[in-house]
């Protein structure tokens, strides 16, 4: 890249990132046109909705809580979460800029994944996720993920309505070793009990669950 | 099913019983108990039947309505339950889990005289105690809808159990006696590296849209000291063979017991056989492992203890 493109981008952090006190570009920005020193727009990938992209297997990030992102952008910038198109990104992104689009994603909302319901979700993916395999020592996911699999706390991402290709990859990667940065090992230890045709199946039955409430119900 | 698919089943089940008892590998032996599930209980460990197996008609649906009580108590909250707890945070996999204190293991011990009430108690009986210290509420009436729900559901789990009988897996298996003296300290750090993530920094739980996804294990909305899991020795069984939750058996005992004394050292709701005078409730009603009237971190635990709402019923 040249000086004077360089300048260009760097003019145009400056103007985006204008609103902000500390000169940092807000959650908004930095996912429509990324924070102009390295982080590319996260909508590019995530969509505008942050509803992700599932032929590409970039996952649905709104609705995710925001010390979930947290964690795994300050993960993949530190190396504990191995993501190679992640890892420049999160480096790239202050602290506060981190808190601020995490902040961002949290909040929207997004049903994307409930229209690509193709076929009906197999028997055993409800089973797993509602009950678990016990003789296989594996809690069902909404014991830890909660009702619905919506999420809980900071540390149990919603996984309602997430794309089966993504669940499918990082179930793999947590049995393989190439993904650990769970708490206290906690889904590694699950998911080494996993077979493969359960995860494909839990991720099915996931992605078919709507990943909010509809406004009415309690 | 067909005689030679029967023969073909029991043949399975022979080979697979025989590779438990060859095996001295515990996967091994977890596989083939996992393979013996869609088989006849084996007499190494006993089955439930599965969720599939309740029978679609009136019977079956008072089953499911037991279960439905067993998983989502909270339903009962205000009426019979007076804190945050479900059955299932303490019975594992819906009470069905082996070394969880399994239901159908429960079921085909009562009757049973109870040192707690110097009684014969029934399951009815059994079940009202534990709306009254573990879920720090009130009894629900014996003949009542809960009880008769709760008691179908454990019979229909206990099908083909022997009735009296020793069974493998019942209550929580018990630890040998603490190597070192269960400790405050330690198991504050135990707490802090393997309990933390669900039960928060503080043992209040962790709550989603209102509701309790992991249990508060101690404060208002936890167990009473009158239940059974305020015992040290008794958590610490508990939390040994199911905790955390997807990784049973990874604490050693001595941190189990040291997180157990923990955990049981903080406030929560008073005993109901509470007259007004700890150290009297003390020495009526807690001749065991427990640290109820005892001073911890400059505290008497028992002293500020929460009141049980459902107290005027």
């Amino acid at each position: 890249m040249g000086n004077s493109s360089k300048l260009r981008l760097l003019s145009l952090a400056i103007i985006l990132a204008l609103p902000t006190a500390a000169g940092a570009a807000t959650g908004k920005t930095i996912a429509a046109s990324g924070n102009g020193r390295g982080a590319a727009p996260c909508s590019s990938c995530h969509g505008a909705d942050g509803s992700g992209n599932a032929a590409a297997g970039y996952p649905r990030l709104a609705g995710l809580s925001q010390a979930y992102l947290v964690k795994q952008l300050h993960d993949f910038a530190d190396g504990r979460r191995n993501n190679a198109v992640m890892q420049p990104m999160a480096k790239a992104l202050s602290k506060q800029e981190i808190n601020s689009v995490a902040s961002y994603y949290s909040k929207l909302k997004s049903n994307s994944a409930d229209k690509s319901k193709e076929q009906a979700p197999p028997a055993l993916g409800k089973q797993l996720v509602l009950r678990g395999d016990w003789d296989k020592k594996i809690p069902a996911c909404v014991q830890c993920h909660g009702p619905g699999a919506r999420g809980a706390g900071s540390h149990f991402p919603a996984l309602a309505g997430q794309y089966a290709g993504y669940i499918e990859t990082q179930l793999e990667a947590w049995k393989s070793g190439q993904r650990s940065n769970d708490p206290d090992g906690l889904m590694k230890a699950v998911a080494e009990r996993l077979s493969s045709k359960q995860i494909k199946a839990a991720a099915a039955y996931l992605q078919s669950l709507p990943s909010h409430l509809p406004s009415h119900s309690k | 099913m067909s005689d030679s698919r029967h023969a073909r089943i029991t043949n399975a089940a022979t080979i697979l019983a025989a590779l438990v008892l060859i095996s001295t590998s515990v996967n091994a032996a977890e596989h083939a108990a996992t393979q013996a599930s869609t088989t006849p209980a084996s007499n190494s460990a006993f089955h439930p039947p599965s969720e599939q197996e309740i029978p679609n008609n009136a019977f079956g649906k008072m089953v499911k309505r037991g279960e439905d009580l067993f998983v989502n108590t909270q339903q009962l909250r205000g009426k019979y339950v007076g804190n945050g707890l479900n059955c299932a945070n303490c019975h594992i996999d819906r009470g069905r889990l082996a070394n969880s204190a399994p239901m159908w293991a429960a079921w085909v011990h009562y009757p049973a005289y109870r040192g707690k009430n110097h009684m014969v108690n029934t399951m009815a009986e059994r079940i009202q105690g534990c709306f009254r210290y573990s879920e720090n509420g009130a009894p629900p009436p014996a003949n009542g809808d809960v009880i008769k729900a709760l008691e179908t559901y454990f019979y229909w789990l206990a099908k083909g159990a022997p009735v009296g009988a020793k069974m493998k897996g019942r209550g929580y298996p018990k630890l040998s006696k603490a190597a070192e003296k269960p400790d405050f300290a330690r198991g504050k750090q135990v707490f802090k590296a393997h309990c933390a993530i669900c039960h928060g920094d503080n043992g209040h739980g962790t709550k989603q849209h209102g509701k309790y996804v992991f249990p508060p294990l101690w404060g208002k909305d936890s167990y009473n000291w009158g239940a059974g899991m305020h015992r040290v020795n008794t958590a610490a069984a508990f939390i040994h063979a199911n905790m955390p939750l997807g990784k049973p058996n990874s604490l050693s005992e001595q941190q189990a017991w040291d997180v157990a004394a923990y955990v049981n050292s903080h406030e929560r709701p008073q005993d109901p056989r509470f007259k007004g005078n700890v150290a009297q409730t003390k020495a009526k009603y807690h001749k065991h492992d427990c640290r109820y009237g005892n001073r911890v971190d400059g505290v008497t635990l028992g002293r500020k203890s929460y009141p049980n709402p459902l107290a005027h019923r």
